[in-house]
């Protein structure tokens, strides 16, 4: 490769890096000193190499928590992703329509994440809440999310698609939009049922958004904290008890800050690693050179 | 094979047309023979792929019946018609090899796998496509997949008549004049119905046997590319064929004479016989090839001035002030042309008259 004679350039990544500094790397650095001492008290610290690691990684109630996070970003990824196309095929291509069903779409994204926490609470309820009330009094199915495991992940799952469906089906409507005209004519010539327009069109078109939004949705699931926390805290007894909600409780609340330090550092190898397996996997989807 | 036919075709894109500008289509009503290559020219908005998407059906006409060989397929939609379309960007299966992209419209249609696989081969290796038909058909050359989407139309055997919308568009000017080669060979090879659009005269006039000019959603004349070159029966048909485009001047008629600004032009007899019935603009038209300058004045010979020359290398074109009008004449190569000034002569067989834009014959 040819090397430049002048190299002044870089020093307009200068303070790019200077952010990027005090907004990442400190306090990732932070994170990292936390991890591998034990701190007593300001200025009292002992330096403990790997100690936290191999206890956090051997913490039952970790894998725990890591297993429930697998189950809860698969089951998001296959409801969310399957659902959000769904609706951006089904959503209206021209009129008045089409505003009307964006805004519409896009507004449960709009609401801060705790008050969607509160919402989902009174929803929920069963005295008050519409669809907790409903369930118990009109259905006659006992419901209640405070008590019961699997009404309390029935309701953290239904109020995870409510939110975020929407931006699946946000992005998967705009490749869908973006598709020329032409192949919808060309398919119809060529005979194309329904189906093989929606999987030899349709689907390789929305690749590379569908591919982002598969990537958001796993880490933002991943990493979901605020709506189940204000809607069940964890409960009942650790059922919904997230790794960040786990993570807070060990760092926040019992106030082990080594041990929090050693856990965050794990988590995000996690996520860091699942997105890159992902995304590998999702651009070598159909690119096969098989006939 | 089909004879495809229009009968009094007119389409609008509103629901309730009114008056004549809400016609994308105004009248159209004409048949292409069975095996000919026919291309649409028009610019850009007179209504071509409107016509073209009419017989592929694409789209339904607001008025007036499309049949194929005599039978009425207006409302059928274009999976029933057995006509193949290209479009102006290659339209191709991604994900697919080359081979599933020509099996794709067999498949569809329940062909049997054995059958599928004698059909495409056959094809590919028309087209030229036969190294490539286990590579990913995304990867390929803008022309390559031009090929395939063709190839697509011509493996159905049963395919009645390809349309072609613009297909050169995105294709390298070397690789147009070979993929253009192609197409007229596959048509000598298969007598397919071609209909080929285009704004482009080079590619109509080179490609077709016969081409219909189109203007504001009308067909202003059907002929072979050099029925339209000589005897070019709307101004626009003078104008939007041949480089430069023919030369018209504004005039009224005495007798057998043009008067052009107090120059005076000799008229066939015959026509300056019909002028005298004709109500609108009278405008006067020649070929650029066809206009004569001269260094000496004579007999029928108008005085002008030289303004441009360029030599285009086998032959000149000369810009000439003739009082207000501008006019140009295509000389050859070896022709010395004058300066300053120039007498220009209008050969009778040549010299045509037009009435609000139609030809007076």
């Amino acid at each position: 490769m040819e090397k430049w004679p002048n190299n002044k350039a870089w020093l307009l990544v200068l303070p790019v890096f200077v952010i990027v500094a005090f907004s990442a790397i400190i306090p990732l650095m932070t994170v990292i000193n936390y991890s591998v001492q034990d701190i007593f008290g300001p200025g009292q610290s002992l330096f403990v190499g790997t100690e936290w690691y191999r206890q956090m990684l051997g913490d039952y109630r970790l894998h725990e928590a890591l297993w429930r996070q697998f189950l809860f970003s698969g089951l998001v990824l296959l409801i969310e992703m399957p659902l959000g196309i769904l609706i951006a095929l089904a959503m209206p291509k021209k009129g008045w329509g089409v505003p009307a069903c964006l805004v519409t779409i896009a507004l449960p994204l709009l609401i801060p994440w705790n008050t969607i926490g509160t919402i989902w609470i009174i929803f929920t309820r069963p005295d008050i809440g519409l669809f907790g009330a409903g369930m118990n009094n009109l259905l006659g199915i006992p419901f209640d999310h405070t008590a019961r495991l699997l009404d309390a992940w029935i309701t953290v799952m239904l109020m995870e698609v409510w939110h975020w469906t929407p931006l699946v089906a946000l992005l998967a409507y705009a490749g869908l939009r973006a598709i020329p005209e032409a192949y919808y004519q060309a398919a119809r010539i060529d005979g194309a049922s329904a189906w093989s327009t929606f999987v030899y069109i349709q689907l390789p078109k929305m690749r590379g958004v569908l591919t982002i939004a598969f990537l958001l949705r796993f880490m933002d699931s991943f990493l979901i904290y605020a709506e189940p926390f204000v809607l069940t805290g964890g409960g009942p007894g650790n059922s919904t008890t997230f790794l960040s909600i786990y993570l807070v409780k060990i760092a926040l609340l019992q106030f082990d800050l080594g041990p929090g330090g050693a856990f965050s550092l794990i988590y995000f190898v996690i996520v860091l690693l699942f997105s890159f397996i992902f995304y590998q996997a999702l651009q070598r989807v159909g690119k096969g050179e098989k006939a | 094979m089909a004879r495809v036919e229009l009968n009094e075709v007119a389409h609008s894109y509103l629901p309730k047309p009114k008056q004549p500008s809400d016609y994308a289509l105004k009248r159209i009503h004409n048949v292409w023979e069975d095996g000919t290559a026919c291309a649409l020219l028009g610019p850009s908005g007179c209504g071509k792929t409107t016509l073209l998407n009419i017989v592929s059906g694409l789209l339904v006409p607001s008025r007036g019946r499309v049949l194929y060989d005599g039978k009425d397929v207006t409302a059928s939609p274009p999976e029933k018609r057995n006509i193949a379309q290209v479009f102006q960007f290659p339209v191709l299966y991604d994900t697919m090899s080359v081979f599933n992209n020509l099996a794709f419209p067999l498949r569809n249609r329940g062909m049997g796998e054995t059958q599928v696989k004698e059909r495409v081969l056959e094809i590919a290796e028309i087209l030229d496509l036969t190294p490539f038909l286990q590579k990913r058909a995304a990867g390929l050359a803008a022309d390559a997949k031009q090929k395939i989407s063709l190839g697509r139309g011509l493996v159905r055997s049963d395919v009645a008549a390809i349309l072609f919308d613009e297909p050169l568009t995105v294709i390298d000017p070397q690789m147009k004049w070979h993929l253009r080669r192609k197409l007229k060979e596959i048509h000598e090879q298969l007598r397919l119905t071609f209909i080929y659009v285009t704004h482009d005269q080079v590619e109509a006039l080179t490609f077709a046997d016969q081409v219909a000019v189109m203007f504001e959603g009308e067909i202003v004349q059907i002929g072979s590319p050099q029925d339209l070159f000589e005897n070019p029966e709307h101004r626009f048909v003078g104008y939007f064929i041949g480089s430069p485009g023919m030369n018209f001047l504004e005039c009224t008629v005495e007798g057998t004479v043009a008067q052009v600004d107090g120059t005076s032009i000799v008229l066939n007899e015959e026509t300056a016989a019909k002028a005298s019935k004709a109500k609108g603009k009278l405008e006067v038209g020649i070929r650029p090839m066809y206009l004569e300058v001269h260094a000496e004045s004579a007999d029928n010979r108008v005085e002008a001035k030289v303004r441009m020359v360029e030599d285009l290398g086998s032959y000149k074109i000369v810009t000439l002030k003739l009082a207000g009008n501008t006019l140009k004449a295509s000389l050859p190569e070896d022709q010395p042309v004058p300066e300053g000034r120039a007498w220009l002569a209008f050969p009778l067989q040549w010299t045509r008259l037009f009435d609000d834009g139609w030809l007076i014959k």
